[in-house]
């Protein structure tokens, strides 16, 4: 079994709980205008014609040879209750990689995390529920047509996908990046928490500040930045909203 | 911190360091009246008498605890009977940019006049240069290794607890019961012991006469003073001053006067390597803090001013000037005194205190150059302490230090020593273990482990000054395999470890007869009860360490000829993508980027004659070798073990060829990992090596990676280094990078402390951590293949520095600019 990826990062320490190693399959079904990974988007090994020339961006690689890395650091994740995250581009959208990698990663007693936007077969899905110990569920916009704006998709099978995760023991915890003048207005910000609020369960959540850094990549892969002008958002402006989505009952972790 | 102590830090920091002649010039006097009329033992007793008779006696306008080295703070006293500094030395030190020293025309007429005349001939350094062998200078000035007792007295020890029980005259009463115990008839040695007894007996009363002397200012200063309270203070201080150290201090402020008496006079007596240590104080002082608490007389707010005003002793200690070589390889004012906190109890149980966490306040605080402090980290300790302690490291002084304390007692224990002991023992100066107060645990010199290398690719002949100061071991050309370069290498290693050890069995005889440290002796067991100097064997525990440096450097260049020239495994691992770490790891798109960016595939192994030219060239025109020695070539740091195998078997190289040897003290020889700052001088004097290193540049420190060599981050490092056996060392270092954002809140903290819990479980013996700034980062700017290793958090994710763009970079420094302002 082979899939393809574009980078391992061990020492990732924003991804879940703990030290982790987490592993970046590539290729994503959306297309984020504040993406951070903007090379991964594409499936297969691709070549970029970068900046600096021909940049050769991906991996062929078999479970055996991404196992062999998450696990040696196997220790670190003991010590702090880390584990591996699978990360991308999208993860469920090499489902059968994604599944061999998980099995095998369950079967070493590591700590199993999946980041996904929740673009996937709700079949998928469910089924990768029942070998993930947490996922990292991210939600972008409320409102379906601007969602498909600046994802390219729509939100219903997102939010159905949700839903059905609800319904699973799995833990998930919400990852909603805060993209100034895109998702921060008053209006987004009520519809989310009312989004939150009403999910059959009650899910904590995250507000992850964009960082123009990320658009930095774009040229260094031959892409024009879609996001020029955009501000990173200040500390007073995510505080406020972390007040107002908490005034809502929606737990908010820092 | 209050305003007497911002007053006292301010003037410790901002006085300028200046030379005192006044040491040197009253030991000049004393040995010119008195030279042949006692044993050695004695004339150093006596001088010490002489000098705390008749030097200057300083109470600074707000000082709690009392008593300086010199005349005045930063005053730095010298040590001709050891080194005697000329004229030159004297000018050089005073006009030098880096650490200068003041030095007045005063102080140097007394060297002109009084000072050179006497001691030229005569100094310890003289007689080591007279007495060691053709090769050993051979070796020496190649820069194969270094000599720590060329200039200064064996040291690195550190004191334990029990003077806190027992002050001087109880020591007193020790050595007489020691002297009516000898029996002449029967003990062929007792005559020795009789007179090292007697000595030892007069440096007791030396340091109970400057005790008084301050005792007598104190009262006259009082006397003079209008001001009721500091009236009070110094009629206090007078107190302690006639109490202490004769007597067990009664009280935490007078355990901590005490404590600094017996600094002052270790670093007075002789001038020992690494300042004098304190060991576990948070444990020493604990009962008599929480006495004071419980009576009153004391609170943790009064507590905190009196250790700062401690604190800030040490910090007007600077550094003597060392000469010559060992000036370059280790120019610095600090003097290393390392102060321990936490660890474990003799009886085996968490040793963390409110003091230990006290004191880690105190040290935020204040944090000058001096003192230093650790934490022993044990698994029996709280994480809260380790927390407390990664607080401060994200301050980014690059203190505290974090030992393994557990790692530590099993060092220990492996070379035979009690386990009560080694509990009580821990890490002093830079990394070095020791039983406290029970042992000499003696660093004699650094062993520049690629420049053995590079002699043994020479044939034997140090190419930089075309002698032949080796082995003759081969040509390398002529090797048939890697094992047989191996196996040279080895040879060629025993070689110049005899040398060393036949000159510092010389050294170590030298001192044991003719400068006894007969003050310490009486705080380091069981000199006492042997009637034995600390110099000659007198302790407990007798430890000669040797401290290796380079093996990031030596282990990439074996790594690099055992790829590219002999083809081990070589010549398919260059099939391998470009820039893989050597595992099944996959490369992200830096590595990508960085494949694609000049650097090309070359499936031809390269000739051992063509890399001996080109190392004999500098890569002069060979920069693509280079390159490709450095980027296609299995480095250590990165959890590779095509890396770290070779690093494992030069260890054990280096352990079999120095454990476990007989030193002059009735004790052995171990190993030591750490370099201080002599990576930089041993690297100056070293060409070009087979990692793709350009001549002259540092050689890797501690056992930390090649500069920029590790490139799968912080748990990769770890592991490597984890691969040596740590636990036959006596000590190693290891050192990383962090950006201060990436620790900047409590979830940083946690993975920091499970980073070092997790390096600890793998028997790692230390670890500090850079938290570096934005000068760090423009100096990584302009220098990237220095700085690999260096790890910022980007945005939502972290990244490696160097990988990012300018335009990047220079936004992440204005940020850290703008954080470094808050």
């Amino acid at each position: 079994m082979k899939g393809v990826i574009f980078d391992i990062k061990r020492f990732a320490v924003h991804d879940g709980p703990g030290i982790r190693t987490t592993v970046f399959l590539k290729g994503c079904p959306l297309r984020c205008s504040w993406c951070h990974n903007p090379e991964s988007q594409g499936f297969g090994v691709a070549t970029l014609e970068g900046r600096t020339g021909a940049i050769e961006v991906g991996r062929s690689v078999s479970v055996a040879d991404v196992v062999d890395t998450v696990e040696r650091d196997t220790s670190f994740f003991d010590e702090s209750g880390g584990g591996v995250t699978f990360s991308g581009g999208e993860p469920l959208a090499q489902p059968d990689f994604l599944m061999a990698l998980l099995e095998r990663c369950g079967a070493l007693d590591i700590h199993r995390a999946v980041d996904t936007c929740g673009e996937a077969r709700g079949d998928t899905l469910l089924s990768v529920a029942a070998q993930t110990d947490l996922f990292l569920f991210d939600l972008k916009l409320s409102d379906s047509v601007r969602h498909r704006e600046f994802t390219g998709v729509g939100i219903e099978r997102i939010r159905d996908n949700l839903m059905a995760l609800c319904a699973t023991e799995v833990p998930i915890e919400l990852r909603v990046p805060v993209v100034p003048g895109i998702n921060d207005s008053a209006e987004e910000i009520a519809a989310l928490a009312a989004f939150v609020a009403g999910l059959p369960r009650a899910l904590p959540l995250h507000l992850l500040a964009y960082h123009s850094a990320a658009m930095d990549k774009y040229p260094r892969f031959g892409m024009p930045p879609p996001l020029p002008d955009t501000p990173e958002p200040v500390a007073d402006d995510l505080t406020s909203m972390r007040r107002r989505l908490e005034a809502a009952g929606v737990e908010v972790r820092q | 911190m209050n305003e007497r102590v911002e007053r006292l830090r301010t003037e410790s920091f901002e006085t300028p360091i200046t030379i005192s002649a006044e040491r040197a010039e009253l030991i000049t006097d004393f040995y010119r009246e008195n030279i042949g009329k006692f044993s050695s033992a004695m004339m150093r007793a006596k001088a010490l008498e002489y000098l705390y008779q008749n030097q200057t006696v300083y109470i600074g306008a707000d000082e709690l605890v009392v008593g300086e080295r010199g005349p005045s703070p930063r005053a730095v006293s010298t040590y001709p009977e050891l080194t005697c500094h000329s004229e030159k030395d004297l000018r050089v030190l005073n006009n030098r940019p880096m650490t200068s020293y003041g030095v007045s025309d005063e102080a140097v007429a007394v060297y002109r006049d009084k000072v050179i005349p006497f001691w030229e001939g005569r100094t310890i350094r003289d007689h080591i240069f007279e007495g060691l062998s053709e090769e050993w200078r051979a070796a020496y000035s190649a820069g194969v290794f270094t000599e720590f007792m060329e200039q200064r007295a064996p040291g690195h020890t550190t004191l334990d607890g029990k003077f806190y029980q027992k002050g001087l005259l109880g020591f007193k009463a020790d050595i007489a019961a020691a002297l009516a115990a000898l029996d002449v008839t029967a003990d062929h040695d007792a005559v020795a012991k009789r007179e090292e007894l007697k000595a030892m007996d007069v440096a007791c009363d030396a340091v109970i006469t400057f005790a008084r002397r301050h005792a007598e200012l104190a009262e006259t200063m009082a006397a003079a003073c209008e001001d009721a309270a500091r009236q009070e203070e110094l009629l206090r201080i007078a107190r302690s001053c006639r109490h202490v150290p004769g007597n067990a201090p009664r009280d935490f402020r007078e355990a901590l006067q005490m404590y600094w008496f017996m600094h002052l006079a270790t670093i007075t007596e002789l001038n020992g390597w690494d300042s004098m240590n304190p060991g576990h104080l948070d444990r020493y002082f604990l009962p008599f803090y929480q006495q004071d608490c419980a009576a009153g007389t004391l609170d943790r707010e009064q507590a905190r001013e009196w250790l700062e005003c401690f604190w800030i002793k040490f910090n007007n200690h600077p550094a003597p000037p060392k000469v010559g070589v060992t000036a370059a390889e280790s120019g610095t004012y600090n003097d290393f005194t390392n102060i321990n906190m936490g660890g474990i109890l003799p009886d085996g149980s968490d040793g963390v205190n409110e003091l230990s966490y006290l004191m880690l306040e105190v040290m935020d605080a204040i944090h000058l150059l001096q003192p230093q402090g650790n934490i022993q980290l044990s698994r029996k300790n709280p994480d809260r302490f380790l927390k407390a302690a990664c607080r401060v490291i994200r301050n980014g002084y690059g203190y505290p230090s974090v030992f393994n304390a557990d790692g530590v007692v099993e060092q220990m224990v492996r070379c035979g020593k009690n386990i009560v002991d080694a509990r009580e023992g821990g890490t002093s100066g830079c990394v070095e273990t020791g039983a406290f107060g029970k042992e000499a645990y003696v660093l004699t010199g650094y062993l520049n482990t690629p420049k053995i290398l590079e002699i043994t690719l020479n044939n034997g002949v140090d190419p930089r000054s075309g002698k032949q100061i080796g082995l003759a071991t081969g040509d390398p050309a002529s090797f048939e395999s890697f094992d047989a370069l191996f196996a040279a290498f080895e040879r060629q290693l025993i070689h110049f470890v005899d040398i060393k050890v036949a000159g510092n069995q010389f050294i170590e005889q030298l001192y044991a007869r003719e400068m006894p440290a007969v003050f310490l002796s009486v705080l380091i067991d069981d000199c006492i009860k042997n009637g034995m100097d600390y110099n000659a064997g007198g302790a407990r525990y007798n430890t000669t360490y040797i401290q290796c440096v380079g093996i990031g450097t030596i282990t990439d260049s074996l790594s690099a000829m055992a790829q590219h020239v002999y083809g081990e495994g070589g010549r398919k691992s260059l099939r391998r993508p470009v820039g893989y770490g050597g595992q099944a790891e996959v490369g992200g798109p830096s590595v990508a980027l960085r494949a694609m960016e000049g650097k090309r595939k070359s499936e031809d192994g390269v000739d051992m004659s063509e890399l001996l030219a080109a190392l004999a060239d500098d890569f002069e025109g060979k920069d693509e070798l280079r390159q490709r020695l450095a980027d296609e070539t299995p480095r250590y740091g990165n959890d590779d073990d095509a890396a770290d195998d070779i690093m494992r078997r030069v260890f054990e190289s280096l352990f079999t060829a120095i454990d476990g040897r007989p030193n002059a003290r009735g004790g052995e020889y171990h190993v030591d990992m750490l370099p201080t700052t002599c990576h930089i001088y041993f690297g100056r004097i070293l060409g070009a090596s087979a990692d793709g290193r350009r001549a002259g540049t540092p050689v890797s420190e501690g056992i930390s990676p090649s500069q920029g060599a590790d490139r799968h981050g912080p748990t990769a490092v770890v592991k490597s280094a984890a691969k040596m056996d740590q636990l036959r060392t006596g000590g190693t270092l290891l050192n990383m990078k962090f950006l201060p954002s990436v620790l900047k809140d409590e979830d940083g903290i946690t993975k920091l402390s499970h980073l070092v819990r997790t390096y600890f479980r793998m028997d790692g013996h230390h670890v500090q951590f850079n938290v570096v700034d934005a000068e760090a980062l423009r100096e990584a700017q302009q220098h990237p293949e220095q700085h690999r290793d260096l790890i910022v958090r980007v945005a939502g994710y972290s990244d490696y520095f160097c990988d990012l763009s300018r335009e990047l970079q220079d936004e992440i420094i204005a940020r850290t600019a703008h954080e470094g302002e808050q």
